[in-house]
């Protein structure tokens, strides 16, 4: 078994009267992808606030490698490499000057900083960028330039609050691959989103979160076989929502968002070419994946904040 | 509270050594622009030495057995010292604080709230000392200090910049947003700039504003450096200093308290 680098139950957190944190558990072990999914005002944020100190709990207990977390612990901050949700570079320096100071502010001895710094710039594909203001840089470049800084004193953990949010595919493939390569390197990794291709691509067991409370843990394959059904096929016409008695008894779940139909099932290929032969219907069949998952437990409503 | 958890709340407002990391950072970044950064102010304080050393110094002529131009240089000298600390700390502090999430980025490293408010603060009085250092060139070559005055002078400018530094960051802690600091400059630093002795002794107000003036820090750095003028040391430097260290340690706790309370939430 792999050694615990997270830790946390019953952790709570509240502001006034609204519980945003409402009694969690879960534990992250050395070298895992571990993701937190919700919607908008989950707590998701709040949770990595308090795991990164800028929050103090509630109640309940947090640890990080056997410590309590408080704010403001250096040792703590010696072990983590913190990605906030917002680039909060230092524009009033330099792309290789962010990272310096950064070094800086770890205590690290000035020969050992070049070194990292160089290392750093590659690891970002920055290099060529060392000397432009952090201003002028794409929203890609700042998000790897801010991965990069996090990295600057080897954590053991890295925890990325949405770590594409805003990028173009391009920049988010790159941050994906920047990412797995840590991973690989036995880095452990915590990144929140709500990119389900994110999750099932980086991580290696997910938590999804609603309103402060856990809905559901496990592997992204353990939680798609869980909540949903192996295929789905989607429905619609041109004009209007496709009535579901149409095609007589349907061999699944059948739900309606907008004015597509979704049914969920196994063996659906027979409905789809039933679908097929109908004027002005169309259809899509896929194999299930997280976001029906994430739908299914956070239902369909416009949450908070959406 | 027990012993151990007293301790710990004490040591929270005790900065490292790490806080000379966030001056440095402050340093790398004036150096960017540290010729326009210096013209601008050296610009001010060099107009009112020569607006009113010579313009109001003719009519003046002397106050006690000071010329008037040495009398308002070492006046401007202390003052520039409280303007340089106050607005380095409001606006840089809040810029770095609100705007730019500087704080927030250095707390994700070992540095505590102890160590950034520290770096300011040290950074606001650094800036004191440089606009200091090019005022009292200019006032020497005016001939209002002699060389070996800047002994006294120049490290009485740097303590008055970690006091109004620290002041001012309370303030920074504590500001809605860039208007609020106008409050602070009405109601605090202008009425100092003109009622602790800067232009004219407070012996000459009403014994009343006498004694609330004698309270304030800039009367007591006014009164430090003045003497440094005629090279002689200020006759109740004690007391002076006593006064500045209190005002600066307890700006500096309740900043720290206050920008802990901002950002800690």
């Amino acid at each position: 078994m792999r050694s615990t680098i997270i830790l946390a139950s019953n952790l709570t957190k509240r502001y006034g009267a609204r519980m945003v944190v409402d009694g969690i558990d879960f534990e992250i072990r050395q070298g895992e992808c571990f993701g937190f999914l919700g919607p908008n005002g989950a707590g998701k944020s709040t949770t990595m606030r308090m795991i990164t100190g800028l929050t103090p709990r509630d109640g309940g207990r947090l640890e990080i490698l056997g410590r309590d977390v408080v704010p403001e612990d250096p040792l703590i901050a010696a072990q983590l490499g913190i990605v906030p949700q917002e680039n909060n570079l230092d524009t009033d320096l330099g792309v290789a000057e962010n990272l310096e100071v950064y070094c800086r502010y770890f205590g690290m001895p000035a020969r050992a900083r070049a070194e990292r710094i160089e290392h750093l710039l590659e690891f970002a594909q920055l290099s060529d960028r060392r000397d432009a203001p952090v201003r002028i840089l794409s929203g890609g470049m700042m998000r790897r330039l801010v991965i990069a800084r996090a990295l600057v004193a080897q954590p053991r953990m890295v925890i990325l609050d949405e770590p594409t949010t805003g990028l173009d595919p391009q920049a988010r493939h790159l941050i994906w691959q920047r990412l797995a390569s840590l991973k690989e390197r036995g880095v452990t990794l915590l990144l929140t989103t709500h990119y389900m291709e994110e999750a099932s691509r980086l991580c290696d067991r997910l938590l999804i979160l609603d309103q402060g409370r856990i809905l559901d843990q496990g592997t992204p394959e353990a939680l798609i076989a869980k909540h949903v059904e192996p295929e789905v096929l989607e429905v619609w016409t041109h004009k209007g929502c496709p009535d579901p008695n149409t095609f007589g008894p349907l061999p699944g779940r059948l739900e309606r968002v907008g004015d597509v139909l979704y049914v969920h099932g196994v063996q659906l290929e027979s409905l789809r070419a039933r679908v097929r032969q109908r004027d002005g219907y169309s259809c899509l069949l896929r194999p299930a994946n997280l976001e029906d998952v994430f739908l299914r437990l956070t239902g369909h409503d416009l949450g908070e904040g959406s | 509270m027990s012993g151990g958890s007293m301790m710990r709340q004490v040591w929270r407002f005790i900065p490292s050594r790490r806080f000379g990391q966030v001056w440095l950072r402050h340093f790398m970044v004036w150096r960017k622009t540290a010729a326009a950064s210096l013209a601008g102010s050296l610009g001010e304080p060099f107009l009112y030495l020569v607006g009113l050393g010579y313009g109001l110094g003719r009519f003046v002529g002397m106050i006690g057995d000071m010329d008037y131009l040495v009398y308002v240089a070492s006046g401007i000298l202390a003052a520039n010292s409280m303007n340089t600390a106050t607005f380095e700390a409001v606006y840089g502090g809040f810029t770095r604080m609100v705007r730019q999430n500087t704080f927030h980025a250095m707390l994700a490293t070992p540095l505590t709230v102890a160590d950034v408010v520290a770096g300011e603060v040290v950074w606001a009085a650094t800036r004191s000392l440089i606009a200091g250092v090019a005022i009292f060139i200019v006032a020497m070559l005016l001939d209002a200090f002699p060389p070996q005055a800047a002994i006294m002078a120049l490290p009485v400018v740097f303590l008055s910049g970690l006091t109004f530094g620290a002041m001012a960051m309370v303030v920074t802690a504590i500001s809605p947003g860039y208007d609020f600091f106008l409050y602070y400059f009405t109601l605090v630093t202008t009425p100092m700039f003109l009622f602790c002795g800067v232009f004219y002794p407070v012996a000459s107000l009403p014994s009343l504003v006498q004694f609330l003036v004698s309270s304030l820090p800039l009367t007591h750095v006014v009164a430090l450096v003045r003497p440094a003028g005629h090279g002689r040391l200020p006759e109740e430097i004690g007391m002076n200093l006593a006064v500045i260290a209190i005002y600066a340690m307890i700006s500096f706790v309740a900043a720290v308290a206050l920008v802990r309370r901002r950002i800690i939430v």
